[in-house]
């Protein structure tokens, strides 16, 4: 049994190398095929992050709000279910953090933490969507969540655009949220502001949920297969759906904590997009909540490089993109290194089965 | 007067954006009928879209507009039926990869030949002609409304035919289906499962590309960023609301599409824009779900039938 669990750890560490160095190895291959000057663009791309304190400042900004997507999209996940909902209830949780920062007068140390529960509550209440319909009429939870994206992209520009909109501003903005809402910086000459804090709090408790509690187990199991976890008296439907509405509070408790932290108005005309991204942290975390803030970093990193790069050179950041997409394709692999890994079991139990026979000899 | 034309400009709107959503949620029916959940269909055509403007940008001609735009669709295709069928990763997440990689890739390759992120209006691309019905466009109000459509539309039209032919008169989409029924029992009479069902997915992409070039190359005559907004989605609606059935998913790509064109017209009224634009994104969820409903009543109906025949 250890050996199995010391094979599948060699295995997975394995596999994600290898996908990091396609990924790199991929970057290396645009950037020689389509760039004027690769040598000044690999260098903004793969060091620029570390040249000065605040750009690894900004490594850990661009972490921020991937580690609560990536949580949500872990909830989700390890329950079975297959809602891409992250994305959508970490917009409404911005619009919910925007309406009480701008509007909801209160007290300093108050005001941000209910302004993130009612972000929370927002990106809970859509997650539950899906998930009710799903559990009501077996409609599939994937194309109902990526629609009501859409529909929440849609409704919280419209909030802000109808009834939250600085007049004075010439583009698309919210007023102004009030000072005592704003989440402080908790280290100087960058913008690491107190939600980093929330995340990798959020990730402890998450990992504890999933694998500390019963309901993290009954979870777990119905995730791993719902009919046995049906047969063995579990409630499987309503465990779908407590896991996604979890899910959905995580994402939108992001959203608030991205909004408070990072901004001091609302700007966005489109969804940003830190729910897919948080999908690709969410694989390379290994569905591990405290492998999550690690994952975060990593993507962090590749986002503000390729931001540096963009500046810098001739390459545009949406290469990040494109990596994202195959590390995915990776990760998901299942069948990649299965082979070697059936070897090393073989031989592992060979082996000890070898040794259990010299001691029945003897 | 102005209610005749104004009823007869929205037909004709209705059967323009009924294209995409009906090409795509074609294509859907091969892979959903062979047993695979392709998510990446909004990528495929988002992808099959761009390239094949700049197929017929620099190639000269409309020809190298569609080989580029196939092509495109058809390699991106095949690396979601690779790591999904070979190397076994999950469709879902196969699929998300696949809308992540077109969505960076096709704004990457934008900029890279225009120098622009947001559309490709400097360059000279082709479109697909328009055809006029000879007899049909002469009668009164049914020619204004059928004749002078963009040529993809009405092979859109056709493949509902050729897709009903090929799903169930053909030995080919026999036995696709008969690997999506019961995969095992196929693979058990000697059918190669993971081939045919790679055969689907690169047929469902031909199908899902000529969407996508309809958009940027018909539909508008450019490609501007993230075109497709969620039609490839919308269409694996309409595919599973029209059980797969080349009929049924024509009726569901229609109502679908009749929200997109309402949608285009309520832009007029003074109606909040976002509201309008949510419009075809709730009809869907709001169409699934009362299908779905509809399917477990029926289902309810039927197995109390058989109680009720098996007491007697």
């Amino acid at each position: 049994m250890d050996s199995n669990k010391r094979i599948r750890l060699i295995v997975d560490i394995t596999k994600l190398i290898i996908t990091i160095l396609v990924s790199c190895g991929l970057v290396t291959l645009i950037v020689l095929v389509t760039s004027s000057d690769p040598v000044n663009a690999f260098s903004s791309f793969f060091l620029g992050p570390f040249t000065s304190v605040r750009r690894i400042g900004n490594i850990v900004e661009a972490a921020s709000p991937l580690m609560f997507t990536a949580l949500a999209v872990i909830m989700i996940f390890s329950a079975g279910q297959f809602s891409m909902i992250s994305e959508g209830a970490f917009f409404i949780g911005t619009l919910g953090a925007m309406m009480i920062a701008t509007s909801v007068p209160l007290p300093a140390g108050i005001h941000p933490i209910v302004a993130i529960l009612v972000a929370g509550a927002m990106g809970a209440a859509v997650a539950l969507i899906p998930a009710v319909l799903k559990m009501k009429w077996q409609v599939s939870e994937v194309v109902t969540s990526l629609m009501l994206n859409y529909v929440v992209q849609f409704f919280a520009i419209y909030m802000v655009s109808y009834h939250f909109r600085e007049i004075s501003s010439s583009s698309l903005a919210s007023i102004e949220f009030k000072d005592t809402s704003i989440l402080p910086v908790i280290i100087r000459g960058t913008r690491i502001h107190l939600g980093i804090v929330l995340g990798v709090i959020l990730c402890i408790i998450t990992y504890f949920l999933l694998y500390r509690t019963t309901f993290g187990m009954k979870l777990r199991t119905v995730g791993n297969n719902a009919k046995f976890a049906h047969y063995s008296g579990i409630k499987v439907t309503g465990i779908m759906v407590i896991s996604q509405v979890i899910a959905g509070a995580l994402a939108g408790m992001g959203g608030g904590a991205e909004i408070l932290g990072m901004y001091n108005r609302f700007k966005w005309t489109t969804s940003p997009g830190y729910g897919w991204s948080g999908i690709v942290v969410a694989l390379l975390a290994r569905d591990n909540p405290l492998m999550v803030p690690l994952a975060a970093l990593f993507m962090g990193y590749l986002n503000v490089g390729a931001n540096i790069m963009a500046r810098n050179s001739d390459v545009s950041s949406e290469v990040v993109q494109i990596i994202q997409g195959v590390m995915i394709l990776m990760i998901a692999a299942e069948a990649l290194l299965k082979k070697w890994k059936q070897k090393m079991i073989v031989k592992a139990a060979k082996s000890e089965a070898g040794m259990k026979g010299d001691v029945i000899n003897d | 007067m102005i209610d005749y034309s104004f009823i007869v400009d929205f037909l004709f709107m209705w059967i323009r954006v009924a294209t995409p959503i009906l090409l795509a949620s074609l294509g859907a029916i091969l892979c959903e009928k062979s047993g695979v959940v392709n998510l990446g269909l909004d990528g495929i055509m988002l992808i099959s879209a761009l390239f094949g403007v700049l197929g017929s940008a620099y190639g000269g001609n409309l020809i190298w507009g569609v080989i580029a735009g196939v092509g495109s669709a058809l390699i991106i295709s095949g690396i979601f039926a690779y790591f999904h069928l070979v190397l076994k990763a999950n469709a879902v997440l196969c699929g998300t990869a696949v809308n992540t990689i077109a969505s960076g890739l096709t704004v990457f390759a934008l900029q890279l030949a225009t120098g622009e992120k947001g559309s490709s209006s400097s360059l000279k691309s082709y479109t697909f002609p328009t055809v006029n019905i000879p007899f049909i466009k002469d009668i009164p109000i049914l020619g204004d409304i059928l004749s002078g459509h963009n040529l993809i539309t009405y092979i859109a039209f056709l493949m509902v035919i050729v897709i009903w032919i090929f799903m169930y008169k053909t030995p080919l989409g026999l036995r696709m289906r008969a690997v999506g029924e019961n995969p095992n029992a196929a693979s058990s009479v000697g059918q190669n499962v993971i081939k045919i069902r790679f055969l689907a997915i690169l047929l469902c992409g031909v199908l899902v590309g000529f969407g996508g070039m309809y958009l940027s190359m018909g539909y508008l005559s450019m490609f501007t960023r993230d075109m497709v907004a969620g039609r490839g989605f919308i269409a694996l609606a309409a595919c599973a609301m029209g059980q797969a059935t080349p009929v049924g998913v024509l009726i569901s790509s229609m109502v679908f599409a009749f929200f997109d064109g309402l949608s285009n017209i309520l832009q007029l009224l003074q109606i909040p824009s976002e509201f309008v634009q949510m419009l075809p994104y709730v009809a869907t969820i709001f169409g699934l779900t009362v299908y779905s409903i509809q399917k477990i009543r029926l289902q309810k109906k039927k197995s109390k039938e058989i109680q009720q025949n098996v007491i007697e």
